[in-house]
Parts: C-alpha cells; structure tokens; sequence
C-alpha cells in the first residue's frame, strides 16, 4: 500500500512520518515516533489503554488513523510533566496507589489530564463517570479515584498561590 | 557536636521502611511517566511481525491449507503450517498438565480460534493482509459444548490421537472424551454418613467458565542469533524460568543457550502463566528467517484462545444434624478442560488444589472426585487470580453452607460460626488431606459481624421484604457472607512440581562495597509491587534501608532458579527465600563485626541496622560499614565480599483466610443490583505493605464483582464463541465499582521465616462467594436454592420471574 507523509505536534515537538494511510494513530505513536506510553488493550475503543490528547480532546489513538492528526497537536503521558518536575496527576497517582500494573496508567493518566480541565472541581461521582472509559483490572479504581481527586485539590491550590502571586 | 544526634533504636527502624510500612512503590516513578517496557514496547533491528490463522469452527478437518496467495504478497516473508513444523517435532507441545496440544492444526481443529497457520510479514498490517489470503477448507464435524454429553455413547470424538489410550496422565480414562477421575477422602465412610445423616442438602454448583482478560494481552519477541547460537525471548512469562526448560526440552536447544526475559507485565492473573502456540511459532519463525520476531494477541485472540478459567459443574451433598453440626461433605465435579488438558496446576493435582472444598469447617468425613473431560472449547483451566482451583473450591462450599443453612432454617452466619474450625485445632488436618498451619476464624466473623453490624442489616433487610411484599417496593436487599480459607504458596517439593521441577523459589543477595544491595528473584511481578515489598523483608532481615536495595525479577540469565509468580507463591516461597537468604548475609555480617570488634560472635546481638556488643550497645558496627569491612579487610577464614542465596523449599502451604459481607439492593424487574456495601476482612498473617495489601484487596474484590455479576466465556450450541470482545466479555468500569472497606486481622504463619500468607488472590476468592450469596439471599425467602452465576441482569431478572415475582 502506498505511503503517504503524516505531521502532527507530539508533546510540542513537530513530528513527520511516513506510513500506509490505513495506519493507526496507536500504531503511529508507538511504532514510528516511539512514543510508547499508550498502550493497546483491545484495539476497539473499550479499554482506554490508549487514551492520549488530541486537540484539546481525550482520544482513543487505536480508533484514529494517523492522517486524522494530521496538523493535530498531540500531548501523550510523556509530554505533561518531566522526571524532575511530574505533573500534579503523575504525583497523587504515585502517592495515592493509583496503580499496579501499569498497563492502563498512561491512559487513566491522560484521561484524568483532559477530565480535570473539564471539571476542575469534581465529585467522587463526577470522576468516576468521566474515567470510565478507561478500564484498569488491577485496582479496582478506587485509588485511581482517589489520586484524581488528590491532583484536583492540588492543581487547584497551585492555581490559588499563582494568583495570589500575580495579585 | 551537639547538633549530631544519635538517632533512637525507632528512628533507625523506621529509616529503613522495612516490615509493616506503607512504603510507596518504586514501579511508579517509570509507570506514570510512560517509561515501563512492556513486551510490546520492544523494537529490535530487522524485527518481523507474526500472527495466526483462526480456525472459525469449532471442530473439523483441515482438508487443505493454500499459503500461495498469502506467500505473494509483498510484505509477507513466511507461512508457517502444522507440516513445517512436523519435522521440528513442535507440531504439537507439551501442555503442563501432561497432555500435548496442537502448536498449529495437525489435520483437525478443536476449538474456534484455533491457531492454523503462522504468517510473518514486515507489519502487522502486512501481516493481517496475509492472514486473510491464507485459504483453509474445513470439514466440518459435529461438536461438544456441552460436558455432560461429552461422555455419551454416540458423542463424537474430539482427540483422535489420544482415542485408544485407556490410560492418561491422571490414570485410567473410561472414554475416549474423558481426561482423568481424581478422587480424595473417604468415599464409602462419607456415603454412610450421608444415609444416616439427620439433615442432607444436596445441590448442584455451576462456577461457568471466564477469563483472566489481563490488561495487556499475551505476546513475545523471539530473537535466534544463530552467531552465538543464543535464543533470547521476552514475553509475558508468569513463571520465566520454566519456559526456559521447557522450551529447552522441546526445542533440543541447550539450556544454557536460551535466555528468557520477563519485562514489565501488564497484569497475568494465572493468564500468563502456560505456553501458548504464539511463542513456539515465534521461535521457530525466528530460527527460519533468522531475524526476531514480535507475536502479541489481540483482544478477541486472548479471549478466545489463551487460558480459560474455572467451568467446574461441582454436585454436592453437606449433612449436619438439625441442631447445625456438619457431619460429612460429599462432591463430584464435573470439569470442561475444553480440547486439550492445558491446566497450569502442580503435576499431581490434576484438579488443582479442589480438595480445599471442607473451606473453614470442621467437617469430620469428606469425599471428592473430579473427572475431567474433553470438549470444543479453548484449552486452559488457569487458576484467575486464585491458587489452583481454590475458588471453585471455596465457591462451592460457600454455597453449599447457605443451601444447608436454608434446609436447617437457620442462619448461615451462625451456621458457619457453629462449624469453623477452632483456633486451637490448628495445625488442623483436613478430611481431604491438608495441614491448615493458622488462623483464627471465630475472631475474624465476630469482628465482621460487628464492624458489618449484621444484626441491623437483617432488621433492614427484613423492613425491605415486608414493603416489597405490601406493594410499596419493587427492590429487594441480599445480603451475602462468606468465609474462605485459601491454600497458596506451592509449593513443598515432596508433593509440589510442575513438568517435574520443584516449586521451590529462590533470592539471591550482593551487598555493595558502599552498603546498598541488589537482589534478584525467581519470581516476576505483574503490579503486585515485588520491588517494593521484597525490598522492605531484606530492608528489616539484614539493616540496609528498602531505598538502597534494588529488586530484579524475570531474566534467566541472571536471576535464580524459581518457579514464578501465581496462585500468591511469590510471598509465601520467594519472600521465605528472600528472608532466608538475608538471614545469610546477617550471619557472615556478625563474623565481620565480631572481627573488627574484637569480640566473640556470640557476644554480638542484632540492633536493627547493626550488631553490638551486649552489654555495651555504645561498641557496634552498622551494615554500612560491615559491608565495606567485606570488601577491605582481609578477615581470616571469611571470604571477601558479602553475598548470599537462598533456595527456599517451603515446608508446607500457607492457609490466608478472611471474612467478607455484601449488601446489594435488587431491582426485582429490572435485574439491576445496586451494590451498597462491600466490607473485607483478611487474615493474611505478618502484612508486608499494608497500602499494597489494601490495593491487591481491591482489585480482587472488583475481578470477584466482575465474575459473579457478569463476566464470561459463553459459547453457543455450535462451538462459537459468544463474548470475544470488551464489548460482551464484563469489565467493570470506575463507575459500576463500588468503594470498599477493608480489614484484617494477623494470625502469622507458624512455619514461614516472617510469618506472611500472601494475599493477592483472597480477595477473588472470598469476594465471588460474597457477591453471589447476596444475589441468593434476596431471593432465599422466595425459595430459590441455587442460580448459577454471572448474575448479571438478564439472569437476576429471569430469577425473579421463575419464581412468579412478575406481575
């Protein structure tokens, strides 16, 4: 199959690759530009493995074809925070037991990243309803649960002290 | 100087984040940030994708295979058939459960899904474009779901290869459909005791068949490099070091030449566990192309093809006297092992670890036989987060205590009070068989009764039922107990192995000049947290902080020997080696310390994090600097340098047990449950980490919640699969999970160094009892004896209009 040349912005660095049209954008991460955070559980949008950020959206990458992101910009788990510094979301995860395996985290992570933009403020309720496309067979969510409402508190605290220090 | 203080004996302890902490996992710095290196994340150079043919029936002959048109395309460099590999000898492999199973169609298929033929292409685009050119014709052939009809007179034969063996792995097969007839117990004095018995409940138990269904699917890469004549495969390997045997035993490569990574594992639950045709065809395509190889399944090839688990059809009989004494425990399994015998169960158990089915009772006579049979299902009968076979075990018997407690009219909390074994029975032996080495069941119920406050849950429930039946109410409230003892940690090597190794484990420990450590395990972990925890037993055995102590797991060229991770072995038998081998290197570090001190060993006592001198705690050496001591001084008769490890053979299994309560409300005509309250108690002795403990407990409850509510392998009449995709197959979701509350209580292991049971797995085990006794109980006043699982809404509905609840 021909090949055609796909750009996109990943983490805010300009990307080019060259695959068959029919490519998936999971694929296209993972495989062309070894971005391996998203992960790939079921290939039919069930999981959420492979959530990532496109356009200001949560995605799930194995149900996009790469040309879809052509001109997108991409933010996966390895573009929101750095070994140094890890975003709020990265940090409760850790703190919280958010995780086991693993396997789901880059795309509960992004997810919770999208979600709490959304809802900045949300209930116990409200989280769980907006991660639920994402399945994690390990924790039985209720750690993920609580790490998300642990970044909310923190990335709202961090919002108030820049204000206060802009005012 | 006075600023320098000596740190107190508690302050040098907690330093160290050993036992008992909830010390934060090292995992997750790499797992948040999108670092972990899974299977699927390895890229080497020149590396070519494989995949299968499927088979689309059920069972049939393969008449003809036509690779032509598939072997034309571009991309496509191989097509791998059952006649390429006839010469190899690894058309067919060795399952662990001492049958032999197709590695690809060897003239007939068994099951749908089957894997046919192998085709290796540039992509896995390519790859998929050459698997739907491969040309199969298929024969057709009548076909067994159905267990009970697997044995009948007519019934077509499924393994023509095995059809005139009278004999199998197991012993005599009465059927060319039959596997093995595996019996425990006192079947004669259990009949007898049945006849004469007061009061006799007799039931059927059905615990369907589901699937682990781990996050990430099964896959490898395998790399031949025929230079040095050196295999290398990753893969999701639960037990790493056995597939390197017996991958060295069916390919007749030297052992020393194979080399087996484990990398990061996205979740096994007993599905990683097996050896699967994907790696053997990913071997040998390796070998022939001589470039590596990456093979991972799809969602619906997992589901489909790679390790069921559970279809046991459990009849059972309980007698008790009317006062509520169980007097005798009768039961006949009934196991659909699906085409091939590929259970992951120790080599003399055919039926796993089933003879656990007396639970928590004390129960004088008892009788079990299990025949397994063959059907046109997918192998497997992996032990789901469970030990072998121990949650149909405890399942079973869970709900055998409630039919009897409704025969007798009594509640079954006070049933099971009335029966359990008592503290000071233990060790107690079982009348199938086992040593229960601890626990204290009457203190775990009474302190779930209370914390549940169980007698205002029936008053509650009691209100509900009464506005139910006066037409104010169309829910109904059930409320389910359950009390499991578990046995994991195989396993004793006197009765444990699995193709003939010995489920001993092993750890290995090196001290660093500068007084960090490396250990390294035969275990592997999958999100249990092993770099963790393990860190935290050494970090209290030999004083070194958990923080200086790197774990590794999974690379056979470099980790000792063990038989892996799964039925909650890793704690029970590497953590007992871990311990051991720490104990070690505190032994050689005392002989340094009594050298540099000039003292007798004996005049040494062990302070936390160093040895001093009794009597005179002021003269002591840290760890630190007995380490560096091993590295600079020479010590007559001590080597150098500090190092030790341990091969732990357990002495016998460990016995985790726990009391769990849900309450769910039920929609009567909608089938809907609404679950309002999951409380779990667990006795899992010395806790390690009690944040991982909490987290394992969770997640157990919620693939327990999973199972017993929905989730399920389910084929039709026709052999087809019915739930291949997350669509149909049941994962709950964040927002169909309740919360849960947890509890423990701590009766130690007499006879593990640390005292730890493992607990990874109780939760699944008490958790399905629970949420499937609350689904009964609701119904109990209406007369419903037993509904066989997943309870999921169609069923609970089709409950309530059996029994006439619709108006």
């Amino acid at each position: 199959m021909e090949k055609i040349n796909v750009t996109m912005t990943v983490n805010g660095k300009e990307e080019t690759l060259s695959a068959e049209p029919r490519t998936l954008l999971v694929h296209a991460l993972r495989e062309h530009l070894d971005y391996t955070g998203a992960h790939i559980g079921c290939s039919s949008s069930h999981c959420g493995a492979c959530t990532i950020d496109m356009n200001g959206k949560s995605v799930k990458s194995c149900t996009v074809f790469a040309p879809q992101a052509e001109g997108a910009e991409i933010l996966t788990v390895e573009g929101i925070g750095s070994p140094d510094r890890l975003h709020a979301i990265q940090e409760m995860f850790k703190e919280h037991h958010g995780l086991q395996c693993g396997y789901c985290t880059p795309g509960m992570i992004m997810r919770s990243y999208r979600f709490l933009q959304e809802n900045p403020n949300p209930t116990e309720e409200e989280v769980r309803f907006g991660i639920s496309g994402n399945l994690c067979r390990c924790t039985g969510y209720q750690n993920i649960v609580k790490s998300i409402m642990a970044a909310a508190s923190k990335i709202r605290d961090e919002a108030n002290v820049e204000k206060k220090e802009i005012a | 100087m006075d600023d320098v203080k000596t740190p107190s004996r508690e302050e040098r302890k907690s330093a160290l984040s050993g036992l008992g902490t909830s010390r934060k996992r090292v995992e997750d710095a790499r797992f948040t940030q999108g670092k972990g290196n899974y299977v699927d994340d390895i890229k080497l150079k020149g590396m070519l994708f494989g995949d299968f043919v499927r088979s689309p029936v059920a069972h049939a002959r393969v008449k003809n295979i036509d690779t032509s048109a598939a072997l034309a395309l571009p991309g496509v460099h191989a097509v791998l058939t059952a006649a390429d590999l006839e010469p190899l000898g690894l058309h067919w492999m060795p399952t662990l459960a001492g049958d032999k199973q197709m590695v690809l169609a060897d003239g007939k298929v068994l099951f749908q899904g089957q894997e046919v033929a192998f085709v290796v292409g540039d992509d896995r685009y390519a790859v998929a474009d050459g698997v739907s050119l491969v040309e199969v014709e298929y024969e057709e052939l009548a076909v067994v779901t159905d267990p009970f009809k697997a044995e009948l007179k007519d019934a077509p034969i499924l393994r023509e290869d095995i059809a005139d063996q009278k004999e199998g792995a197991h012993g005599a097969r009465r059927h060319p459909n039959h596997i093995f007839t595996w019996e425990a117990g006192e079947k004669e004095e259990t009949n007898k005791v049945l006849e004469e018995a007061e009061v006799v409940a007799d039931e059927m138990v059905y615990y369907h068949r589901t699937h682990p269904c781990p996050l990430e699917t099964c896959g490898c890469v395998a790399s031949m490099d025929k230079v040095n004549g050196k295999l290398t495969v990753w893969g999701t390997f639960q037990a790493p070091h056995a597939v390197r045997t017996v991958a060295s035993l069916i390919s007749s490569i030297p052992e020393h030449n194979i080399r087996i990574i484990s990398p990061d594992i996205g979740g096994g639950f007993g599905n990683k566990v097996g050896v699967y045709p994907g790696y053997v065809c990913s071997i040998v395509a390796s070998i022939v192309t001589g470039v590596p190889i990456k093979w991972v399944e799809d969602r619906m090839d997992n589901l489909m093809a790679t390790a069921f688990a559970r279809d046991y059809w459990m009849h059972g009989k309980i007698s008790a006297t009317k006062e509520g004494k169980i007097t005798g425990l009768w039961c006949h399994t009934t196991a659909d092992h699906g085409a091939f015998d590929a259970c992951a169960d120790p080599t003399k158990f055919p039926a796993g670890f089933m003879n656990i089915c007396t639970g928590s009772y004390d129960i004088p006579v008892a009788y079990l036989a299990v025949d397994g049979v063959y059907t046109n299902k997918a192998p497997g009968g992996v032990a789901y987060r469970c030990s072998f076979r121990v949650t149909e075990a405890s399942y079973f018997i869970e709900r055998m205590i409630e039919v009897l407690a409704q025969k007798l009219g009594m509640d079954s909390a006070e049933l099971r009070s009335k029966n359990f074994i008592k503290k000071e029975q233990f060790p107690y032996t079982s009348a199938l068989g086992w040593e229960y080495d601890s626990g204290d069941y009457h203190q775990a119920w009474e302190k779930a009764m209370k914390s549940v406050n169980y007698k205002q849950l029936r008053e509650d429930q009691a209100k509900q039922l009464q506005l139910f039946k006066d037409g104010k109410s169309r829910k109904l409230i059930g409320i389910g107990l359950s009390h499991f003892t578990e046995i994991v940690g195989a396993g004793p090597v006197k009765n444990c192995d699995i193709l003939g190794l010995g489920m001993f484990d092993a750890c290995e420990i090196r001290i660093h000049p500068t007084g960090s450590a490396i250990a390294r395990l035969g275990t592997i972990s999958q999100g249990q947290g092993h770099a963790t925890t393990f860190a935290q037993i050494l970090a209290s055995e030999i004083g070194i902080p958990a923080s200086d102590i790197t774990l590794e797991e999974g690379d056979t060229d470099t980790a000792p020997y063990g038989l892996g991770t799964y039925g909650s072995r890793s704690t029970p038998v590497a953590g007992a080696a871990t311990a051991m081998a720490g104990r070690k290197i505190r032994a050689k570090a005392q002989m340094i310390a009594a050298y540099l001190l000039e003292v007798h060993d004996d005049d040494l006592e062990w302070d936390v994090d160093r040895f001093s001198v009794k009597g005179a705690p002021e003269k002591f050496k840290t760890m630190k600097e007995i380490a560096f001591a091993s590295y600079n001084q020479a010590i007559p008769g001590v080597e150098p340098g500090l190092e030790a490890v341990s091969y732990y053979d357990p002495p016998n299994m460990t016995y985790p047990n726990g009391a769990y309560v849900v309450v769910m409300e039920i929609d009567v005509d909608t089938g809907v449950s609404d679950i309002k309250q999951v409380y779990a108690l667990d006795d899992c002795g010395t806790r390690i980490n009690p944040m991982i403990i909490e987290g394992q407990v969770h997640g157990g409850l919620t693939e327990a919640l999973a199972i017993s509510m929905g989730q399920e392998i389910a084929y039709d009449e026709q052999g087809n699969v019915m739930t291949g995709t997350l669509m149909d197959f049941f994962i709950p979701t964040a927002w169909e999970t309740p919360n849960y509350e947890t509890d423990y209580t701590e009766t130690p292991s007499p006879h593990h160094p640390i005292g730890a049971k493992g607990v990874g797995e109780s939760p699944n085990v008490g958790g399905v009892s629970a949420f499937s006794n609350a689904v009964h109980d609701a119904f109990k006043p209406f007369g419903l004896t037993q509904a066989h699982m997943p309870h999921d809404h169609w069923r609970v509905w089709k409950i309530a209009k059996d029994l006439g609840l619709h108006s």
